[in-house]
């Protein structure tokens, strides 16, 4: 029955050279793309609507009127608190990924408008040491809410994350606390948080910051899961089901409220927070 | 190299001669006295220079005390309260009300089975969303009624499990934290063997955060951060030490506020001791946070946990960051 054999996760090429080519093969069908078409349709393939992988930068861009993003005047880069050193050295690993991706760490942050409706956005980037929160993204997030606070608007955080950074040790578990601590300011003057879950939102971003929205909105392809299904499999020893921790996982078991395909998710976005306009 | 069979061997051979000395009359006093001695001194030596990964082995000790013991040492009427009203019970995760130093309090303990059946019962101490969603019980609890929530904590981490995941561990998990975020009474945690991840990090989001000497407290197990940093699970010890875990190197960094002395060897050596100075540091926290007003409590709380982690501070740059 490969007709209806359910596809598990969109795939993730994390690390794509950077390439001046106007065409591209996509990988599912094997059309060969315009490029530019593919990047205004959210990194959907326009032939048979595979999904490729969105850089924060990417995201904010296809969310955000155009125009209108203004990311935070301060940069924030860790300090490598434990000075740790694995098979290589925390410090060089996080230059070495800054200077790929131009980012500071795992997280965009930014002003913005959707649809005219003004927003603090937050986009993290599984392309920085797998999307990790460490000390800096627990900070951004906390500086992200307290932006909307200060400004009265909605905040949004698009995740993208395999957990907690293991590299900070426990100053990133404590990132939790921090983010889940500052997210309650939002509640208190009755600011709507909308939680975007992605590829891969998993272990100490799911079991914080990102299942405590008012509203849950998973992408289609998403994974969502608190272990990770090696941990489970190593645990049970037994195979798991075929859509286990996938977006429709999710919403079967009652953990998110609804599902939208990539190139929806804007005017999801802006019909949601719509609601909450003058709500109080 | 002194280890600790070397100890327990001497140990083994002092009583044998206290009891030949209680029998036959002879006199052994000084024989016994000059093992005494020497057993003094090499554990001394042995425990004194502990390694991070030898004091994961004690945390982790089979004969170590679990909540459940403490929870019968420190505390008086404990009164259990179980179920979550939805699902089930979570036998891992041990909750009800209890006096500390005569002081009504809500009490929640992670607890470890010593046998094969109470560890299939409780399932290696590993929580799952039926104990954090009692925990969450407690929590409402505490505050309706003005209780100082204490917990005990020590699991390996969350249970992860296919029927975890169904019941939504990593949104109970955030619950929890949220919860205890903006609880409004004193709150103090302990950790008493392992804090294992968000596993312990979800009763333990607290106005004072101790740990006993020997307990360890991480964001991943040393053997998970081997296999995945250095994809090798027998470089755990480099992974434990690299992790700094430990209750001496959490205070060195802040993270913590207060270590619990153990005796030396650890707490099972001792239970009485360890549980004597438990109480003593539970009793004094309680006290002095239940003389802080609620709002200073709270917005101490709330500094604490905003101002964790440790980042510099680069000059604005357009260039970067825009899409």
């Amino acid at each position: 029955m490969s007709l209806f054999k359910e596809r598990q996760y969109l795939r993730v090429h994390v690390d794509r050279e950077p390439d001046d080519s106007l065409w591209m093969k996509c990988k599912s069908c094997g059309e060969l793309v315009f490029k530019r078409r593919v990047r205004e349709n959210s990194n959907v393939c326009p032939s048979c609507g595979e999904y490729f992988f969105q850089t924060s930068q990417e995201r904010m861009e296809s969310i955000l009127d155009p125009g209108t993003y203004e990311p935070f005047g301060e940069r924030l880069v860790t300090d490598d608190p434990l000075s740790f050193v694995d098979s290589r050295a925390y410090r060089e690993r996080v230059a070495e990924t800054q200077a790929k991706t131009g980012l500071d760490d795992a997280i965009l942050i930014g002003r913005g408008a959707i649809e005219g409706i003004p927003v603090v956005l937050g986009v993290m980037d599984f392309r920085f040491i797998g999307g990790s929160m460490g000390s800096v993204v627990g900070e951004q997030i906390s500086r992200a809410i307290e932006a909307a606070v200060a400004d009265r608007r909605g905040f949004i955080l698009i995740s993208s994350s395999g957990g907690a950074r293991i590299q900070e040790g426990m100053f990133s578990l404590l990132q939790m606390a921090k983010t889940v601590t500052v997210r309650r300011r939002l509640a208190e003057a009755g600011l709507p948080f909308v939680s975007v879950m992605t590829y891969p939102t998993s272990g100490g971003v799911e079991a914080s910051i990102a299942s405590l929205g008012d509203i849950i909105i998973a992408e289609k392809g998403a994974m969502i899961g608190f272990a990770g299904r090696r941990v489970i499999e190593q645990t049970i020893a037994e195979e798991l089901p075929a859509h286990f921790q996938t977006e429709s996982f999710a919403l079967e078991h009652g953990q998110i409220d609804r599902v939208v395909r990539r190139e929806d998710l804007r005017t999801e976005l802006a019909l949601a927070l719509g609601f909450f306009v003058g709500a109080r | 190299m002194t280890d600790e069979r070397t100890l327990d061997l001497l140990e083994a051979k002092i009583e044998e001669l206290r009891q030949l000395n209680a029998i036959d009359g002879m006199d052994l006093s000084k024989e016994i006295a000059r093992l005494e001695e020497k057993l003094a001194v090499l554990r001394q030596d042995l425990y004194s220079n502990l390694t991070d990964w030898e004091r994961v082995r004690i945390a982790r000790h089979p004969k170590r005390p679990y909540a459940l013991d403490y929870i019968a040492s420190v505390f008086s009427d404990f009164y259990e309260l179980r179920g979550d009203r939805i699902v089930g019970d979570d036998r891992a995760l041990v909750a009800g009300l209890a006096r500390l130093d005569g002081r009504p309090v809500a009490l929640l303990g992670q607890q470890k089975g010593r046998t094969t059946e109470e560890n299939k019962e409780r399932f290696f101490g590993m929580t799952r969303p039926q104990g954090y969603r009692k925990a969450k019980r407690l929590m409402d609890l505490a505050e309706r009624f003005g209780f100082p929530l204490v917990s005990l904590i020590d699991t390996s981490g969350a249970y992860p499990g296919v029927e975890s995941e169904e019941l939504n561990i990593g949104g109970a998990i955030a619950e929890n934290l949220e919860t205890m975020a903006g609880l409004r009474v004193p709150t103090v945690a302990v950790i008493i063997g392992e804090g294992g991840s968000g596993g312990a990090l979800a009763i333990g989001l607290a106005d004072r955060v101790l740990m006993l000497e020997d307990a360890i407290y991480s964001v991943i197990t040393p053997e998970g951060a081997a296999a995945i940093l250095w994809k090798d699970k027998e470089r755990a010890r480099e992974a434990a030490t690299a992790l700094q875990m430990t209750a001496p190197h959490l205070l060195n960094l802040g993270l913590i506020d207060g270590v619990i002395p153990e005796p030396l060897g650890g707490a099972h050596k001792n239970p009485a001791v360890t549980s004597a100075a438990l109480k003593e540091a539970l009793v004094r926290h309680v006290n002095e946070l239940s003389a802080i007003r609620l709002d200073q409590l709270l917005a101490a709380r709330y500094q604490r946990y905003r101002n964790v982690g440790r980042y510099t501070t680069r000059a604005a740059d357009a260039s970067r960051g825009a899409p």
